[in-house]
């Protein structure tokens, strides 16, 4: 087992709100009785059934309530054991899937003033990503615009599988206002299914849905690189979240081959994907899609052509690993500490601010 | 070096290519809008016959949705996996510092010049009232 190092930054922690009333006290008069009168159920996503394996490891599932909803939970199981001294909190709850833009933007606000209260006051080590009502870039905007005045907030969220791809002009707006705070997009796992979580059709069972989240990052990769997102805005991070990193390789040479023979439709693209990559592109850690030879991952490593690319993470709660063997065997010291300090220090800039980086030396 | 004579100018209009082989090379002789140029007929991706690809502009952009479009049949296009060659310098664009094709220079001289020599015309009658294309391999 390779051991982590303290000090470490976890890119990847999921605090649940425990159900859609939880927001109440932070909702309107207004949105607290429409709540209330309609009887809204709560948002559960498909994405992780709260039964599925994958959504909590059994020894962090609580006897009662949400995997993640308790930050005595949290904090002894993913931060304490791995000595870490930041968290970024990723808040996956189904407010992606809402129709209405209105409803969207309220509950939006409500669940990052909730992560605010309820989280980052209570822990020095936690910070937090910006839920975005998605339903509407301008609504994004302004909630970005509204965050991103606590500096604790150190990422916007967004879901891999959405609407429309994520390289599409109408969202260029967020990355703006994203790249002007020194905000990196976060690009989670999971879909707020509007469409099939695949591109051939619905599947029958969940693992299909899990498994095909790394086509849609490869696909999300290849709309963000082509459409010129990072032509448009050269000191934007994204951050690929619960993705995977062994498909890296061999898809960027495939879009590599065909980028050269079809270069004239997107002259913006005036660099090889692998360089837009490695100047833009990040991943967290877990899962971990290794190979069952330590010397297997460390030629994968190689073909990445960078150790700047991961950023450690737990995916807390999510199962992803067992006991402490957070770090996949076969790294080396040089680049455990890479990835668990350096590399999130130099993609989530806002860490570098006062109170954070003391915690990390 | 040795200078070839290739063809008539007549034979050669704006528009037209030519192909031949000198010294066992495959090479391609293009008149583009009155201006000559020579390229080694061999993509150095794969080696397909470069220059029987069509001849392109060259689109650039400073701007996502902008394109400015430049050299106007000047760049060719592969026919096997559509790489782009410059015409005027062989530079490729979708990786310049590592595939280039040969180009060579083409020029046109009188048949007075080229009667006299150092000229090289293997399959070729010259003779003292027509112009030659020229290429220097």
């Amino acid at each position: 087992m390779t051991s982590p190092i303290a000090g470490g930054v976890d890119c990847d922690l999921h605090p649940a709100l425990p159900h859609l009333t939880s927001l109440l006290p932070y909702l309107n008069d207004y949105w607290r009785d429409q709540v209330t009168t309609r009887g809204m159920t709560d948002l559960e996503s498909q994405s992780y059934p709260p039964h599925s394996p994958i959504s909590a490891r059994p020894d962090w599932r609580p006897a009662k309530g949400k995997p993640g909803a308790s930050l005595h939970d949290l904090t002894t199981h993913a931060l304490d054991p791995f000595g870490t001294g930041i968290g970024i909190c990723n808040p996956l709850y189904g407010l992606q899937m809402v129709f209405s833009e209105d409803m969207a933007d309220a509950f939006c606000r409500a669940l990052n003033d909730w992560l605010v209260k309820e989280w980052l006051d209570k822990d020095a080590r936690l910070r937090g990503s910006i839920v975005i009502p998605v339903q509407s870039v301008e609504k994004s905007v302004a909630e970005i615009e509204r965050c991103a005045r606590d500096s604790r907030f150190v990422q916007v969220l967004m879901l891999v599988m959405g609407d429309i791809p994520l390289g599409k002009r109408a969202y260029w707006p967020i990355y703006a206002a994203a790249e002007r705070h020194g905000l990196p997009i976060g690009v989670h796992a999971g879909s707020n299914y509007h469409n099939p979580p695949s591109s051939v059709g619905w599947g029958s069972y969940h693992i299909e849905d899990y498994v095909a989240q790394a086509q849609a990052f490869q696909t999300q990769l290849t709309s963000l690189i082509v459409e010129g997102v990072f032509a448009k805005y050269p000191r934007l991070k994204m951050v690929m979240l619960e993705s995977g990193f062994t498909w890296l390789p061999s898809y960027v040479w495939r879009l590599h081959k065909f980028w050269r023979g079809v270069r004239m439709e997107t002259p913006w693209v005036d660099r090889a994907p692998m360089e837009i990559v490695r100047s833009n592109i990040r991943f967290s850690l877990q899962p971990v899609d290794a190979p069952p030879d330590p010397e297997t991952l460390n030629r994968l490593f190689d073909h990445m052509q960078s150790d700047e690319l991961l950023l450690f993470s737990t995916d807390y709660p999510h199962w992803q690993f067992d006991g402490n063997a957070v770090l996949p065997d076969g790294l080396s010291p040089e680049l455990v500490r890479k990835i668990m300090i350096d590399n999130p220090y130099a993609t989530y800039t806002r860490l570098n601010g006062a109170g954070s980086k003391e915690s990390a030396a | 070096m040795a200078r070839h004579v290739v063809a008539p100018v007549d034979e050669l209009p704006p528009g037209s290519r030519k192909f031949l082989t000198i010294d066992e090379r495959p090479i391609a002789v293009f008149n583009v809008k009155g201006e000559f140029f020579g390229l080694l007929n061999r993509c150095p991706h794969q080696g397909a016959a470069l220059c029987e690809g069509p001849l392109i502009g060259l689109a650039q952009s400073s701007e996502p949705g902008e394109i400015e479009y430049s050299k106007l049949g000047e760049i060719i296009r592969c026919p096997w996996h559509g790489w782009e060659f410059d015409i005027r310098t062989g530079q490729s664009y979708c990786d310049p510092k590592r595939f280039r094709v040969k180009a060579y220079a083409v020029n046109v001289e009188p048949g007075s010049s080229v009667v006299k020599g150092p000229y090289i015309a293997e399959t070729l009658k010259v003779s003292v009232e027509n112009d030659y294309v020229v290429v220097d391999l």
